[in-house]
């Protein structure tokens, strides 16, 4: 019997050679597509800006922008630290107890030990450092995976807070100077405080470690296949304790600045503001799976949250509404992302 | 095959004696020796579980092993971890992937390598060019700030190889390279592998293709259950020994199907079918007995045929007939009711929940069947279907509560035909039926396809092994770039004008397979 549906055609062209079967679907453009992922985020923020300003005439001024940013810096520095943490597929729930912790340890160093200034607060950003060693620890050499690990290391945070403090807020008696490192004005005329540009140094840093160093070519790597990195002969387990390190260090910073800013270490609270600094990590287009994020994006992230709650509340949403608005667009950003993705 | 073989074989490049290894309740490697010359291209081969990838991971100094000596040119030498084996010249391309998508190739080859300014920073532009003079050094049109996510799987194979040779490396050893390649992709490869042998090198390949060893490789050393069987110089031997050397047995000869007396209306008639992307006016039909088997190469929309009929994809024109009756089916659970079940080749993703048992499998596509008036799942029934299909099909388990995880391969596959079955279909299409599994179990799925055949079920079978084609299909559809370019009798069909309708496009006619 022979054939009996289609006769091959002779006289059709000969296709595919070696290297053309090979060279075939890489969309050259495709590099572009993260930037413009980016210019996305960046264009939202801008929206959102515009509306704000025509609804409300309070809302762009010197004044205002200055306060949103003031708003943004806290849990932006947390952000930036966990832009790292969560770019090697990993998670940090501790930041906001440990950010407490941090404060309430700058109250012990400068107020009840009577350490210098410089000598306290650098000491409570240590010990940021130090809690995120633990984490690290526990993650990279006991396996214990890092949501259960970074939520035990919440609760102990958020308890040790108390225990230390005796339940009651420590003031900075011994030294008044500290609540200048986030509220000292630094520009004459316009109330642009300390702490804003040491946000800024921050981001500066935090994009320079992602993308020019070797920290945060592993931590891209470890991300985006850590078996793989593992293979290639990169210590991961060291790595990703530097790692958590690095985000314990801006936990740290964050404790000085949130605890100068009330120039008082509350030893209560916390307990969310991982969850706002997850966020922002979010919206700015970072994957929780890992492999995939961007400095730039955490900060418009954290700028995007700090714009709604202030631009809302200045426009008289209760406050209530303000935390619903801050969850749609986290829900709308993620969508927008998965989008992306599943077209590339 | 090389004339390089065989010259400088006082000292061996590698060359491993006494290799033990146990992992707790296995000795996966028994006393095992190797040698491999300089210049030659040794290929291991043995049955899934014979112990190549364990082998592998002790060259790579993943695991240390328990005892036994390697040398490196005649000397004594243990391997400390990844790190070290590279340094020491051995490169492994590994069989899953080990790229991190997120890179572009340049990261990816010189990952913890880094070319640094400074002190710290990294200086993306020296490792670029680095990259570039690397390929240019091999051949290879890969652009080095690509990110890798965005290549093509041929093209990943490359930079994986790139990566391998870019240690300076002395003995490159690939674990199953062509797993993912077409013939022209292959073909490359291959070109490569003889760039890269030389003087001072060696490659040890695993595959399981037998046409590709006589290609490519000098001499075959097999394993079987750990154990060190035996090497041959390819050129004296025939895949027929190496199998058998393989399986410790003979295989049976070859058996071909008899022709059916296909009478009446067929189960399943497809006309017209096309999609956007790939097929176009895909037409045939299967009868209740038989099996019509699917041949062709990767990549020619086999498939992608099977998705389009069980609604996975969208089919863009064409007619679906079950039982003579025009059928429109959107999705895979309105083909299940329609009695036509898809069996993925990706077996591990697409195919078994790896996490639950044996009896949840078989019956997670029927499961509305075992739910009682109340709503609750009636667990005693699960179970005596679990047993009954156990039995019938020969699955190896301790019990229906065995998670599927630890079956082996074949019975894996048994599982998910267990679980078509329980849903009581009538059109079964099987997508490359018996890859991951040794060649022992093979045998077992082959004989349960024909019995289900048998018993009246309208099988379609798609297979790049053009033998286990013809050892099973009554018919065979033949496809190339998306068309149907022949069906034909199997008492038609041999290896070679099966071969040729595959290939309809392709000129060179140097494609083996």
């Amino acid at each position: 019997m022979s054939p009996t549906t289609t006769q091959p055609k002779s006289d059709e062209t000969p296709s595919t050679t070696a290297f053309a079967a090979i060279d075939a679907g890489k969309p050259r453009f495709a590099r572009l597509r993260g930037s413009l992922q980016q210019l996305l985020a960046f264009a939202s923020l801008i929206v959102i800006v515009l509306v704000f300003s025509f609804l409300s005439p309070h809302f762009f001024t010197a004044n205002n922008l200055v306060s949103i940013l003031t708003a943004a810096t806290v849990t932006g520095i947390l952000a930036l630290g966990t832009t790292f943490v969560i770019i090697t597929g990993g998670i940090d729930l501790s930041i906001g107890t440990a950010m407490v912790l941090c404060g309430v340890m700058a109250g012990v160093f400068l107020t009840y030990l009577g350490w210098p200034l410089w000598a306290g607060v650098l000491a409570t950003i240590l010990f940021g450092g130090l809690i995120g060693l633990v984490n690290g620890v526990n993650i990279s050499v006991f396996g214990i995976p890092p949501f259960i690990a970074t939520l035990g290391m919440m609760l102990i945070a958020a308890g040790l807070s108390l225990v230390i403090s005796g339940t009651k807020p420590i003031y900075f008696t011994e030294t008044p100077d500290f609540q200048s490192i986030m509220n000292l004005s630094i520009i004459p005329g316009i109330r642009f405080p300390l702490g804003v540009a040491i946000f800024i140094v921050m981001i500066v840093v935090a994009a320079v470690l992602l993308s020019k160093t070797i920290l945060g070519r592993y931590t891209f790597s470890i991300g985006s296949n850590e078996a793989a990195t593992a293979l290639s002969g990169v210590n991961v387990r060291r790595w990703k304790i530097i790692i958590y390190t690095l985000a314990g260090l801006f936990v740290g910073l964050a404790g000085v600045l949130s605890a100068s800013r009330l120039s008082s270490a509350q030893p209560t609270g916390g307990m969310g503001l991982e969850l706002e600094a997850i966020a922002a990590v979010v919206i700015g287009g970072t994957s929780l799976q890992g492999g995939k994020g961007s400095i730039i994006g955490t900060v418009i992230g954290a700028l995007i949250m700090a714009v709604l709650t202030n631009g809302l509340r200045i426009i008289s949403v209760p406050q209530e509404w303000q935390s619903v608005a801050v969850g749609i667009v986290i829900l709308v950003a993620v969508y927008l992302d998965m989008l992306r993705r599943r077209r590339a | 095959m090389s004339d390089i073989a065989g010259s400088r074989a006082a000292v061996p490049l590698l060359d491993l004696e006494g290799v033990s290894k146990g992992f707790p309740g296995v000795l996966a490697l028994d006393d095992v020796r190797l040698d491999l010359r300089h210049g030659e291209v040794l290929a291991l081969v043995g049955e899934n579980g014979a112990g190549k990838s364990t082998l592998m991971k002790l060259l790579a100094g993943i695991y240390t092993p328990d005892s036994g000596s390697f040398r490196l040119n005649g000397q004594e030498l243990t391997i400390e971890g990844p790190r070290h084996a590279q340094e020491l010249g051995i490169s492994i391309i590994h069989q899953e992937f080990n790229l991190m998508p997120d890179l572009t190739v340049a990261q990816n080859i010189f990952i913890g390598r880094e070319q640094r300014s400074a002190g710290v920073f990294l200086d993306d532009r020296a490792l670029n060019r680095r990259a570039r003079a690397l390929f240019d050094r091999l051949g290879l049109a890969l652009d080095p700030a690509e990110r890798v996510e965005h290549l093509t799987v041929a093209r990943q194979q490359m930079v994986e190889i790139a990566k391998a040779l870019s240690f300076d490396a002395k003995v490159l050893i690939m674990d199953e390279p062509t797993a993912a390649l077409n013939d022209a992709e292959v073909d490359v490869l291959f070109d490569l592998i003889q760039r890269f042998r030389g003087p001072e090198t060696g490659v040890i390949y695993i595959s399981h293709r037998m046409e590709e060893l006589a290609r490519i490789s000098d001499r075959v050393t097999v394993l079987r259950d750990g154990r060190y069987i035996d090497t041959k110089v390819t050129a004296q031997t025939d895949p027929k020994e190496i199998i058998a050397l393989m399986v410790g047995r003979q295989l049976a000869g070859e058996q071909r199907p008899a022709p059916l007396n296909a009478a009446g209306e067929p189960v399943l008639a497809v006309r017209g079918l096309s999609t956007k992307r790939l097929l176009r006016d895909v037409s045939f039909e299967v009868h209740a007995g038989e099996i019509l088997g699917f041949a062709g190469l990767m990549g020619a929309g086999r498939t992608e045929v099977a998705r389009a009929i069980v609604g996975a994809d969208r089919m863009d024109a064409g007619e679906v007939r079950v039982h003579g009756t025009a059928v429109s089916i959107a999705n895979p659970a309105e083909a299940a009711r329609q009695g036509i079940g898809y069996l993925s080749e990706d077996r591990k993703q697409l195919g078994v929940l790896l996490e639950r048992s044996v009896r949840e499998n078989v019956v997670l596509s029927s499961l509305r069947d075992y739910v009682s008036g109340l709503g609750f799942v009636d667990d005693a029934r699960i179970e005596a279907t679990g047993r009954e299909y156990v039995a019938k099909l020969r699955i190896k388990t301790p019990s229906t509560a065995q998670l599927v995880k630890n079956l082996s391969g074949g019975n894996q596959q048994k599982v998910v035909i267990a679980k078509w079955l329980a849903k009581d279909c009538d059109v079964l299409i099987f997508d490359e039926p018996t890859r991951g599994i040794d060649v022992g179990a093979k045998e077992e799925i082959y004989v349960l396809l024909r019995q289900l055949a048998d018993q009246g079920k309208a099988i379609i079978m798609i297979s790049s092994e053009l033998p286990e084609v013809l050892r099973l299909s009554n018919r065979i559809a033949v496809m190339a770039e998306g068309r149907l370019t022949a069906v034909l009798d199997n008492a038609d069909a041999t290896q070679e004008n099966l071969m040729e309708y595959a290939t309809r496009f392709s000129s060179e006619g140097t494609i083996a397979r």
